[in-house]
C-alpha cells in the first residue's frame, strides 16, 4: 500500500490534496486535531518524515519530506468570548479571517506579524514572529492562554487553558511558541484578547537614521508609551529616507494625551497619518518581509540598537529593516548567504544577542538553523526536549544548522 | 535528622560554614510548613548557602550523592511547594539577597534569588522604575520564589505575571551543571526555556541569577472603591469593566466576611461594613488627563452596573490606606480563627457571579466560613476557609469543601491555580484538568532537566496519573559511589563529570 493509500485509508479521500506540492511531496490536510494525531502516530510507525505547513505564505514549502502536513483545514474558531476577552481558534485559521471575526465582536488580537494577511495563526505562534506591536503588547507568548499540540509520535498534549491566569503544570505553551514545530504541531490555541481600541493613530517622521535614532531616544526618555514605535528602512517604508512611525492605540483620552506628549517631546515634527494611510503603512511593511527570501530577528538591548543596525548594515546590508529601538528588537529581510548569516550569528552571540532565522529557503535553513550559538548548557536541553516530543525524528525542522 | 544524613552534614558545613547548616529538630521544624497550614514535612537537613558558588557546590554534592533536595525562598508559598521530606535537603536561598545590577537605560535588573520582592522596586524607584509583579506577600517573598511559582499580584491585571517580566536566568541543574537561559533583551536562544522554567516550582533546578524587566512608575494614578449590595452584582460589574476596553492596573474584590475582618483589624481601611462586596479598582498611566478620563469612564460603568457608591481616593495617603486593607486582608483573616486555608483558582470572568454563588452554597453546606478576597479582573479567586484544625473532623471537611470548590471552577472552564502553584496541595486535582498524555508530557519534560526527579520530588505532576511515555526513565539511578562521595565530595563530582 502506498503512502497516500495508507493516508486515505486513515483519514479519508478528502484529507489528501490532489494538487501536488511544487517538489512533489504529497500534501495531507487533516480536518481535526484527532486526525493530526492519527496521522503522526502512523508516521512514527512507518518512519515517515513530515514537514509542517500552514498556508504556505511564510516558510517555503521546500523541506525534504515523505509528506507535508498542512493545517489549512483546521480553520475553525470554536469560541470568541468578548466578556472574557478570550478566544479559541484552530491553528490553520488565516489571520485576516480571525481578525475580522474578532473585530465583529469588538475584540482585538494585538499582534501584527510579518507576512501576508492570510498567514495562519499556527505559523505565527510556531515561529513567534511578532511585529511592531510587540513594543506595547509584548511578544507572541504573552497573547497565549493555552495550546493543544500533537507530538511527533501522535500524542495530543494540552497545555494551559482558556483563563487569563494559569500556573497549573509546566508552561508548555511558552515552549511551543517559537519552537518552529520542533516539539509538535500546534492544532488549537486559546488566545488573550483586548478590546478593539477606540482610537488608533499613527504618526510618522522621515529623516536620516541618525536623526531618527535620536528622536526615538527622546520619545523613550519622555515616558511616552506607544503601542508601536518602529524605525523602518527607506525600502521597507517606501519613502526616500528612513521613517520613524509611532502608533498609539487605546481610549480616545489616552491616544490624545500620548499625541500631545509626542508633540511636546519632538517639537511637533511628526505628521499624523489618516487611518487608511496608517493601516497601509503597517500592512505593507509586514507584507514586505514575505517578499524577501530571508528574514531574521535579533533581540538586543535598547542602548545597543544603533550599534546593531551598524553591524547589520556592515555585514548584510540594511535595505529591509524594521527596528523597535525602545526594546532593542530588529527584523531584517533580504538576501544573504549561508556564510554571512553564520558569521553574523557568531558576531552577535559575542554581544549576547540571539539571532533567530525566521524565513529562508531550505538549503539556508538547514545550514544556518533557526537557532544556534546556544549559551552554556542550552544545547543538551533542546536536544532532550526534541527527543521527548519527537522520538522518531518525524518532524523535518531545521532547529539548529549544520556545523 | 535521619541517621544516614549525618555524614553529609560535615561536608555541607565545609561548603557553607557550620552556622548555616541546621540539623537540630527544633530548627528543622521551623521549615516544616509554608504559608499553607495543611501540609507539614520536616526536612532532613536545612542548608543556607550564602553565594551562587555555594549553591552550585551544594547542588553538585547532592547530585553526586543522588540525594533529593528542595529549593526554598522565604517560605511564603501557599501550595505546600517548598517542603522537603526527611530524606531530603532543604536549600534555603534567603541569604542570596543581593541586587547585582540596575540598568536604568535598558530598564532591567539582575538579582539573586533571595532578594525580597518589594526591595527591588524600592531600589529601582530613584530611577523612576519599578518591578511590577506584586504578590500580597511582597514584603517577605523572594524573587526566586516568585520565579518558581510564576507569582502574580493585584497589578498583574495590566502588567502581567512574573513570566512576563523575567528576561534571563542562570540555573543550577539537578547535577550542578550551570545553564544560561534567555538574554537580557528577552529574546531566547532557541526555544523559550525561560518561559518553561518560570512556574516549574523548583522541579527544573535552582535559579541562581535572575534578570528581570523594570517598568516606569506610573505618573498618574486613580484608585476607586465601589461597594455593592450583592456579590452577584459585583461580579457582573467586573465583566462590564473588562468589556469596557479600559484595562485597569488592578481590579480586586473583597466580600463581606473579608471586609469585616479588615475593618476589625489594625488595617481598617474605611470599607463600608454593610456592603456585600467592594471592588477596588486602580487606573494608572503616564498622563494625568488620560487616567482621569479613564477613571471617569470606569466610575460610570461601575455605577451603571449596580455600584451603590464609588469613592475616589483623594490623595496618596487614602490610596495607600485602601490598598493596605487589601494587601493585609489575609493577615486580618487570621483573627477569624486559628487556621486559614488560602485557596486559589481561576474562572472565566463572565462566570464570576455564578461561581461566587456556588462557593457560598458549598460553604453553607459544609458549615464553614469562606471569605473571598481576590483578583477579580483576572477571574483569579481566593476563597479562604477559616477553621480551627484542632476540632475533630474539621480538616476533612475543609479538604472536601476545597475539592468541591476546585471542581466548580474547572466545570466553569477555569483552572485550579492562578498564582500559588500545584505543590503538594493540588496534585490530586491535576488529573481533573489534564489527561494522562498531557501529564506524561510534563513528566517527560521534567526528566530532560532532572532525569532522577531529585529536585523538589513529588510535586506538580501526579506520577500515578501519567500515561506511559516513550523514552521515560523511571526511578533514581543506582548510586554505588554515594558513601565515598560523602567523605570526598569533589572526587564524586569529578567522577560524574568524567562519566558525562
Amino acid at each position: 500500500m502506498s503512502l497516500l493509500d495508507r493516508v486515505r485509508a486513515l483519514l479519508g479521500d478528502e484529507a489528501v490534496e490532489v494538487a501536488a506540492t511544487p517538489d512533489g511531496v504529497p500534501r495531507v490536510a487533516p480536518a481535526s486535531p484527532d486526525a493530526v494525531a492519527l496521522l503522526l502516530g502512523t508516521a512514527r510507525e512507518e518512519g515517515w518524515r513530515v514537514r509542517i505547513e500552514g498556508a504556505g505564505t511564510w516558510l517555503p514549502a521546500d523541506a525534504p519530506a515523505d509528506l507535508a502536513l498542512t493545517t489549512r483545514r483546521l480553520d475553525k474558531i470554536p469560541a470568541i468570548e468578548p466578556q472574557d476577552l478570550s478566544a479559541t481558534a484552530e491553528a490553520g485559521i488565516g489571520c485576516d479571517l480571525l481578525r475580522q471575526q474578532l473585530a465583529d465582536r469588538g475584540t482585538w488580537l494585538a499582534l501584527d506579524p510579518p507576512g501576508l494577511a492570510g498567514r495562519t495563526l499556527g505559523s505565527i505562534i510556531a515561529t513567534a514572529t511578532a511585529g511592531p506591536l510587540r513594543q506595547g503588547f509584548g511578544p507572541v507568548r504573552d497573547h497565549l492562554l493555552g495550546v493543544t499540540f500533537v507530538t511527533g509520535d501522535g500524542r495530543l498534549v494540552h497545555s494551559g487553558g482558556r483563563v487569563v491566569k494559569n500556573v497549573a503544570g509546566y508552561d508548555l505553551t511558552r515552549l511551543e511558541a517559537g519552537a518552529f514545530g520542533a516539539f509538535g504541531v500546534i492544532v488549537l490555541i486559546h488566545l488573550r484578547l483586548r478590546a478593539l481600541p477606540r482610537a488608533d493613530q499613527t504618526l510618522a517622521l522621515e529623516g536620516s537614521r541618525e536623526d531618527l535614532t535620536q528622536v526615538a531616544e527622546d520619545i523613550a526618555a519622555a515616558g511616552i508609551q506607544p503601542a508601536a514605535h518602529e524605525l523602518m528602512s527607506p525600502a521597507l517604508a517606501r519613502r526616500e529616507r528612513w521613517l520613524l512611525a509611532v502608533r498609539f492605540a487605546g481610549s480616545a483620552a489616552l491616544v490624545a494625551a500620548e499625541e500631545a506628549g509626542l508633540r511636546a517631546a519632538t517639537g511637533g515634527r511628526f505628521a499624523p497619518l489618516r487611518a487608511d494611510e496608517g493601516h497601509s503603512l503597517w500592512m505593507r511593511a509586514a507584507e514586505s518581509f514575505a517578499t524577501r527570501p530571508v528574514a531574521f530577528r535579533v533581540g538586543g538591548l535598547p542602548d545597543s540598537s544603533d550599534e546593531l543596525l551598524d553591524l547589520l548594515q556592515h555585514q548584510v546590508g540594511d535595505e529591509w529593516i524594521s527596528a523597535s529601538p525602545a526594546i532593542g528588537a530588529i527584523r531584517w529581510g533580504g538576501e544573504a548567504t549561508i556564510d554571512r548569516l553564520k558569521r553574523l550569528r557568531r558576531t552577535l552571540a559575542g554581544l549576547e544577542v540571539p539571532l533567530t532565522l525566521e524565513r529562508a529557503p531550505w538549503p539556508v535553513r538547514s545550514a544556518v538553523g533557526h537557532f544556534g550559538a546556544y549559551r552554556e548548557g542550552v544545547g543538551p536541553l533542546v536536544a532532550g526536549l526534541r527527543r521527548t516530543f519527537d522520538p522518531g525524528e518525524a518532524f523535518v525542522v531545521a532547529a539548529e544548522g549544520a556545523e | 535528622m535521619a541517621r544516614d544524613l549525618a555524614p553529609l552534614v560535615d561536608t555541607l558545613a565545609e561548603i557553607v560554614g557550620p552556622r548555616h547548616v541546621r540539623t537540630a529538630l527544633p530548627e528543622r521544624v521551623t521549615y516544616a510548613k509554608d504559608g499553607l497550614p495543611t501540609h507539614r514535612r520536616v526536612p532532613g537537613v536545612v542548608v543556607l548557602p550564602g553565594s551562587r558558588d555555594e549553591v552550585i557546590a551544594v547542588v553538585r554534592l547532592l547530585g553526586a550523592l543522588g540525594m533529593p533536595f528542595v529549593p526554598r525562598g522565604a517560605g511564603t508559598g501557599l501550595s505546600g511547594g517548598a517542603l522537603a521530606d526527611g530524606d531530603a535537603v532543604l536549600i534555603v536561598l534567603t541569604r542570596l539577597n543581593r541586587i547585582l545590577k540596575i540598568d536604568a537605560r535598558n530598564r532591567l535588573a539582575v538579582v539573586e534569588p533571595g532578594v525580597v520582592n518589594v526591595r527591588l522596586s524600592v531600589a529601582a524607584a530613584p530611577h523612576g522604575l519599578q518591578y511590577t509583579p506584586d504578590p500580597s506577600s511582597q514584603t517577605a517573598c523572594t524573587i526566586g520564589g516568585n520565579v518558581a511559582e510564576n507569582a502574580g499580584g493585584p497589578h498583574c491585571l495590566k502588567y502581567g505575571v512574573t513570566a512576563t517580566h523575567v528576561l534571563a536566568l542562570e540555573v543550577a541543574l539537578a547535577d550542578g551543571r550551570v545553564v544560561e537561559l534567555g538574554s537580557p533583551g528577552g529574546e531566547p536562544w532557541g526555544p523559550d526555556l525561560v518561559g518553561l522554567f518560570v512556574g516549574s516550582e523548583g522541579n527544573f533546578g535552582v535559579a541562581t541569577r535572575i534578570t528581570v524587566r523594570l517598568l516606569p512608575v506610573a505618573r498618574a494614578v486613580r484608585t476607586l472603591l465601589a461597594d455593592f449590595t450583592s456579590l452577584r452584582t459585583a461580579g457582573e460589574a467586573v465583566s462590564a469593566v473588562i468589556a469596557s476596553g479600559i484595562v485597569p492596573a488592578a481590579l480586586e474584590m473583597m466580600d463581606q466576611s473579608c471586609i469585616q475582618a479588615v475593618e476589625d483589624s489594625v488595617y481598617a481601611a474605611g470599607y463600608p461594613r454593610d456592603a456585600a462586596a467592594v471592588l477596588l479598582a486602580e487606573l494608572d498611566g503616564a498622563h494625568e488627563a488620560a487616567v482621569a478620563a479613564d477613571a471617569e469612564t470606569i466610575q460610570a460603568v461601575l455605577r451603571a452596573h449596580g455600584a451603590r457608591s464609588v469613592l475616589v481616593a483623594a490623595d496618596a495617603q487614602q490610596r495607600e490606606k485602601l490598598w493596605l486593607g487589601r494587601k493585609k486582608a489575609f493577615g486580618a483573616m487570621g483573627r477569624l480563627s486559628r487556621d486559614l486555608v488560602v485557596q486559589d483558582a481561576v474562572v472565566p470572568r463572565s462566570t464570576l457571579p455564578d461561581v461566587l454563588e456556588t462557593i457560598a452554597r458549598i460553604a453553607a453546606e459544609y458549615g464553614l466560613t469562606v471569605s473571598n478576597v481576590f483578583h477579580a479582573g483576572d477571574g483569579n479567586l481566593h476563597p479562604n476557609i477559616s477553621f480551627d484544625g484542632r476540632t475533630p473532623g474539621l480538616r476533612e471537611r475543609v479538604e472536601a469543601a476545597s475539592a468541591e470548590i476546585m471542581a466548580t471552577c474547572i466545570a466553569a472552564g477555569g483552572t485550579i491555580t492562578g498564582e500559588h502553584g500545584i505543590g503538594l496541595d493540588k496534585l490530586r486535582y491535576m488529573p481533573l484538568l489534564f489527561d494522562g498524555d498531557s501529564l506524561a508530557a510534563m513528566r517527560a519534560v521534567r526528566h530532560v532537566w532532572d532525569p532522577e526527579e531529585r529536585v523538589n520530588p513529588g510535586k506538580v505532576v501526579p506520577v500515578h496519573a501519567c500515561r506511559e511515555w516513550s523514552g521515560l526513565r523511571m526511578g533514581r539511578a543506582p548510586n554505588p559511589g554515594a558513601q565515598s562521595a560523602i567523605r570526598n565530595p569533589q572526587s564524586a563530582i569529578d567522577r560524574k563529570a568524567t562519566a558525562r
